[in-house]
């Protein structure tokens, strides 16, 4: 059913926390993304052209780079970007045939891949670009913040991560329940003052971006003159009144 | 947005055909047309073939159209799946009416086909609905884009009623004058949603986006891919701002104001001549109504544009 499921309180989130303050947009979430997710409940994920000019294909996460501000305090921004899971999801409501749902149990956003008809409505109502159209196999495909990893008894528990977690070299991405205030990435997002994307969209996100760390700015106040040292006379004769005077 | 060949298509023939129902139904309940049972007939069969012509062609669009069956189950919350909804009951009264013409059931007739209007309406209702309700594309979620529909839908139809009529030799003067008002109405509502649009606020912002308006003004550095993708395919799509202008005044004026005028002179004349601007009227609607829509598509900007250009 492509209604949402009812909102409860307590409700588990599951969502990432991206913080671009660590991100250095090396590609490594995007590209272990791809080849996670190429074999994974969404496979597989096409490329057209893949060894020639005009190479592409679907990827469920993409790092943008921005340039943010100006002068001195302006910044460079790595940004990546992937599916938030929204609460209210519009590409679930719009879905004629059920194949988009949002789980009750922990509010993964999901396609059911034998049921999508390809008719591409949902990455129309998607603001964020999170849905990508398999146009060779004619259905749609989007992060599933893998969901074939995250509840996966046959890895390592450590591993039960999504892949884009997992392979960040910096400690950019985490992974957790945000419907948990008492969760680790919940009290992350309350100490660095984490925030949603398009808040006038109310399609109410679940993952958070925490900003980049402000720049440390030194005292404020106007600078001290230095006192003209004796070197700083050209002059001998002034250079022996100032020893004189100053003595 | 990048206009899909097989949905211009689709909205413009099932408009025109849900139009051709619905004046048909109207005016054959109200007795203002006085065509007789034969000729609303094959109106009948015409309006049902466009109709049909337009979803066999919205099936094209679909990556899977082998599973659109499936389409009918989320009517709760989906617009796409009522309009598809809308469109299968429509069928019921508009057939049953038909039967009732051919068995000389009058009066049953008309009430199936009162019926039939009620349901033509709704079902193009519900298509632009689709468009309406997708927040991210401010062009369309506006709330000229259903009335727009709707009332193009109407002018189309009646354009083609008056046709048929002056082909079958029989007074077109009903459906003339609502050709005549809905192409006034139709012209003003969208020189009035192009005039709105064109200055509407953007929805969101690169800095709204990112969240990084906090730090100041966003503008993007790099892009995550070097090649296209189908994001920059689908939504990135732009019509130059010059064939954008044209393409306006062709549809203002030859799409709509045409035929409106054209229907005028057609009453003011009478004869073979009425029923040869009547053609030549119905053909302008159509085509502007073409360029009207794939303009509808090529003039849309969705947020996810945003990331990648910034604007």
């Amino acid at each position: 059913m492509t209604c949402l499921p009812a909102a409860k309180p307590g409700q588990k989130k599951l969502g990432l926390v991206i913080d671009l303050d660590t991100c250095v947009g090396c590609q490594a979430c995007a590209t272990n993304c791809k080849e996670w997710n190429a074999s994974g409940h969404s496979a597989p994920l096409p490329d057209f052209n893949a060894y020639s000019a005009g190479a592409e294909g679907v990827w469920f996460n993409r790092v943008h780079s921005y340039e943010a501000g100006d002068g001195g305090a302006g910044k460079t921004v790595h940004f990546p970007r992937s599916c938030l899971h929204c609460d209210n999801a519009a590409c679930v409501t719009v879905c004629p045939t059920g194949a988009s749902y949002k789980r009750a149990e922990d509010g993964i956003v999901l396609v059911d891949a034998d049921k999508c008809i390809g008719c591409q409505l949902c990455a129309w109502a998607c603001a964020y670009g999170a849905r990508e159209f398999d146009e060779d196999e004619g259905v749609m495909k989007k992060c599933t913040l893998c969901v074939d990893r995250i509840y996966n008894e046959n890895i390592p528990e450590a591993q039960r991560k999504p892949a884009c977690v997992v392979t960040c070299p910096t400690g950019a991405r985490h992974f957790g329940d945000l419907g948990d205030p008492e969760s680790d990435v919940s009290k992350l997002v309350a100490a660095r003052d984490g925030y949603a994307l398009m808040p006038e969209l109310d399609y109410q996100p679940v993952n958070r971006y925490l900003p980049p760390r402000k720049h440390v700015v030194p005292e404020q106040g106007k600078p001290v003159e230095d006192a003209p040292t004796p070197m700083d006379i050209k002059s001998g004769l002034l250079r022996w009144m100032d020893k004189v005077l100053t003595r | 947005m990048k206009p899909a060949g097989s949905i211009v298509f689709f909205t413009v023939a099932s408009g025109a055909g849900y139009g051709l129902l619905f004046w048909l139904g109207l005016l054959g309940a109200t007795g203002q047309v006085a065509g007789s049972a034969g000729f609303t007939l094959v109106a009948l069969v015409l309006a049902l073939l466009l109709v049909t012509a337009g979803l066999c062609s919205s099936l094209l669009h679909l990556g899977h159209a082998e599973r659109a069956w499936r389409a009918l189950s989320q009517w709760r919350s989906s617009w796409l799946s009522r309009e598809g909804v809308a469109a299968i009951i429509t069928y019921v009264p508009a057939v049953l009416g038909g039967v009732c013409l051919l068995t000389g059931a009058a009066q049953a007739a008309q009430v199936l086909g009162l019926l039939a209007a009620v349901c033509a309406l709704a079902t193009v209702y519900c298509t632009s609905m689709i468009y309406a309700s997708l927040k991210p594309i401010k062009e369309w979620a506006h709330p000229l884009v259903p009335a727009g529909y709707v009332v193009l839908a109407l002018f189309s139809g009646a354009c083609l009623l008056a046709v048929l009529l002056a082909l079958a030799g029989q007074d077109a003067t009903v459906p003339a004058l609502q050709a005549l008002v809905f192409g006034g109405l139709a012209a003003a509502l969208k020189w009035q949603y192009w005039r709105s649009i064109d200055t509407a606020r953007p929805i969101a912002t690169l800095e709204s986006a990112t969240g990084l308006g906090r730090i100041g003004t966003t503008r993007p550095l790099d892009p995550p891919h070097t090649q296209s993708n189908y994001l920059m395919r689908e939504m990135g799509f732009r019509v130059a701002r010059k064939h954008a202008v044209s393409l306006r005044t062709l549809t203002l004026w030859a799409g709509l104001a045409g035929p409106a005028v054209l229907a005028a002179l057609a009453l003011a004349l009478g004869g073979a001549l009425a029923a040869l601007l009547r053609v030549l009227a119905a053909l302008l609607a159509v085509g502007g109504l073409l360029v009207e829509r794939w303009l509808m598509f090529a003039e849309a900007t969705h947020t996810v544009t945003l990331y990648y250009r910034g604007t």
